[in-house]
């Protein structure tokens, strides 16, 4: 019972926290209200996560909730991320404040809705219910479409209005999957509240009907893969970066992403099964390498900062959706390293852009230049970044590439040259235009809140740790999910 | 086809039907009020066959999907809706569509699409209302097709509205309804939505001083 507990609380500190931080409004120890409950969130997911290790797999609630190898993975990663973002947000959103770019009830939606975001992200990663699954996505949404536009620009009500009617579109097509996996589900499974339970259905995966499961896989791909940032559906994702604010951003490129790619995972296992084959591999490897060229090619012609670093997200999720599409053992451990890799280091280049942009007072990558003169801890941080999530030795993102780039060429030699055309395009764009911005002449103030430096060499600090070493453990726990993926 | 179709099936196509040429109404309508009222005869139309499957199969979970689908899309979003219209001053708002017969073309040809990707399912189901399930993938084509055309920000919500509509039928008419703990939480985010997306309409209008979204093309690559 105790670890059933622990499950709880890490659901009810996010949901409880959130209604508290909407009643209280802004106090002064709002934000470190937020950062308690992240980091209480993320000491019960490390609490979770070690007696998964320990006990293997477990149910919660019934059978409504279920903690496997692969997502309390994702779990710990997204209480990570959300604790160390609520670090970094807290004088970042001062400093807004203080701009006047921001009025007092406005931070209080930010921190009431951040909270129910991680809410809906945790309860999307654990449940065993596919429609829930589908719920809690769109759940996601909702919390993050007001978050967007915080700011209410012209520019930032487009984004979030763009953001909610493409995913609403996009998950509307999930729900179709859904509603077509269980039509499949109910014809094994009998009409029961089961059929839609991923633990029931992965053992009866054989018996699905295919005609029914591959129409139904087609779209819950490109239902999620909407919120993936799959092409062509990724439109929104570029400007819902660029115009929220900073955490939002780091919170959607670090977790949403991986949440949403988590969902067609679970889909991709059930499917492969049913249709056998490599129908729902190629099909991935198909959108993931169109993902990755269409980014690689957009990057280059982006002046603000934050839509540059959006399209560098789109890349790697082609990449990713890629490796998992290849499939195989060792594919999938590239692929689950590499979204680890890219939520940590993409976060951290998020919270370092943050501050620069604070610093310099815009987004155009033009106007901003000699970070390192005017802090060197924010232009190294960035300079590390960008290096890291190049695929930069020793960063752990270069040992994911490395992986994914030799199983290619093995398996796959007809993408080598496409996946090494992409990462040279980007390298070659992202590179050049980060270099100006963090070494050249400048004439930027100071902030009136010190910024959160911690938060990114934290993340760059275990990046730079996993591309050197990763601990026996970590690799046993990739590895049992990689096979679970099949 | 067998020549004899029980009169309860009969009755749920018909049902599918009015709600597939409703879809076809609200791709044409100018006027937002008349939009919104289509919307809630839509879904009282879908109400109805959700019940009569209902009652044909004894579904007892069907009755609270129904009391469901009345509530929430015959009476209270389309409540919501015409507040927010009234609160707006957008009921004059009377969009200049473009091409409606082309629109209504394009309609057709998708309907005939939908047939044809729902017929192999059709066949494997065993619901008494499995001939619904084209009409209900055309459905949610006409809405995505309308969320496409429409350049005010409402049309576009009740577009979006409209799909969930169409997702529904597909879910009565191939399955007899999701678990109750899903289409519960699937209704739950959908009011949410409605309630965020009236916040930000007003978002919008402070802004732009209108609720074209044909303003909201800053937003480019390069």
């Amino acid at each position: 019972m105790a670890e059933l507990d622990i499950f709880v609380a890490m659901l009810a500190i996010p949901l409880v926290s959130g209604a508290l931080l909407t009643v209280i409004g802004e106090r002064k120890w709002a934000p470190n209200l937020n950062v308690i409950a992240s980091g209480c969130t993320f000491f019960a997911a490390a609490l979770l996560t070690a007696d998964i290790i320990t006990n293997g797999p477990r149910f919660a609630m019934g059978e409504q909730f279920f903690i496997d190898s692969m997502n309390v993975f994702f779990v710990t990663l997204t209480a990570f991320v959300g604790m160390t973002t609520s670090i970094f947000s807290g004088p970042y959103m001062k400093n807004e404040h203080e701009h006047g770019r921001l009025t007092v009830a406005r931070l209080r939606l930010y921190k009431s809705m951040f909270q129910l975001f991680m809410f809906t992200m945790l309860v999307a990663l654990t449940t065993n219910n596919m429609g829930i699954l589908w719920v809690a996505m769109e759940a996601a949404t909702l919390t993050t479409v007001l978050l967007v536009s915080l700011y209410r620009t012209p520019a930032s009500l487009e984004a979030a209005w763009k953001y909610f009617i493409l995913c609403g579109v996009g998950i509307a097509q999930a729900l179709f999957g859904t509603i077509l996996l269980y039509f499949a589900a109910e014809r094994v499974l009998g009409e029961t509240g089961n059929a839609l339970l991923w633990t029931h259905l992965v053992e009866v995966r054989g018996e699905l009907d295919p005609s029914i499961m591959v129409l139904s896989f087609i779209f819950l791909l490109v239902g999620y893969g909407t919120k993936v940032g799959l092409a062509p559906l990724h439109n929104w994702l570029p400007d819902a970066h660029a115009e929220g604010p900073t955490p939002v951003s780091a919170v959607l490129s670090g977790l949403l992403l991986n949440v949403a790619l988590y969902a067609v995972l679970r889909s991709k296992v059930l499917a492969d099964g049913a249709i056998g084959g490599d129908f729902a591999g190629n099909l991935m490897m198909g959108f993931g390498l169109l993902t990755l060229l269409m980014a690689a090619f957009f990057l280059g012609r982006q002046k603000d900062i934050k839509r540059m670093f959006a399209y560098s997200s789109i890349e790697h999720m082609g990449l990713i959706t890629f490796a998992f599409g290849m499939g195989g053992a060792v594919a999938n451990f590239a692929g689950l390293l590499h979204m680890t890799m890219h939520s940590l280091t993409k976060s951290a280049i998020f919270f370092a852009v943050g501050h620069a942009t604070q610093k310099s007072g815009t987004q155009l990558m033009a106007d901003i230049r000699g970070l390192v003169r005017i802090n060197p801890v924010i232009g190294w941080g960035l300079m590390l970044g960008t290096l890291a999530i190049l695929g930069m030795p020793p960063f752990g993102v270069f040992a994911s590439e490395f992986m994914i780039l030799t199983h290619a060429m093995k398996y796959h030699p007809w993408a080598t040259p496409i996946l090494l055309l992409a990462l040279g395009v980007a390298f070659a764009q992202i590179f050049g235009k980060v270099q100006p911005m963090v070494f050249g002449e400048t004439h930027a103030k100071r902030l009136p809140h010190a910024p959160a430096i911690t938060p990114v060499f934290l993340h760059l600090a275990i990046v730079l740790m996993l591309g050197l070493w990763i601990p026996p453990y970590l690799t046993r726990w990739f590895q049992e999910a990689a096979r679970m993926l099949g | 086809m067998s020549a004899i179709i029980p009169l309860s099936a009969q009755l749920i196509n018909l049902c599918a039907s009015v709600i597939l040429l409703l879809a076809f109404a609200m791709l044409a309508q100018r006027r937002v009020m008349q939009l919104i009222n289509l919307f809630a005869l839509q879904g009282l139309v879908l109400c109805l066959s959700t019940l009569i499957v209902a009652v044909t199969t004894g579904q007892h979970h069907l009755y609270y999907s129904a009391g469901l689908t009345l509530a929430l899309k015959a009476i209270l979003l389309p409540w919501i809706l015409h507040r927010l219209v009234r609160k707006l001053y957008v009921k004059w708002d009377v969009e200049s569509l473009v091409n409606v017969p082309t629109t209504m073309l394009v309609g057709v040809v998708l309907v005939m699409i939908a047939f044809n990707v729902a017929q192999p399912i059709s066949l494997l189901s065993q619901t008494v209302s499995r001939g619904t399930l084209g009409i209900a993938l055309a459905v949610v084509m006409l809405a995505f097709v309308m969320m496409i055309t429409r350049t005010k920000a409402i049309p576009q919500v009740v577009g979006f509205l409209a799909m969930e509509n169409g997702l529904f039928l597909a879910a009565t008419s191939a399955t007899y309804g999701m678990p109750m703990v899903v289409e519960l939480g699937i209704a739950l985010d959908v009011l949410v939505g409605v309630i965020i997306l009236g916040v930000f309409f007003f978002q919008i209008r402070d802004q732009f001083d209108s609720l074209d979204i044909s303003h909201m093309e800053k937003l480019k690559d390069g």
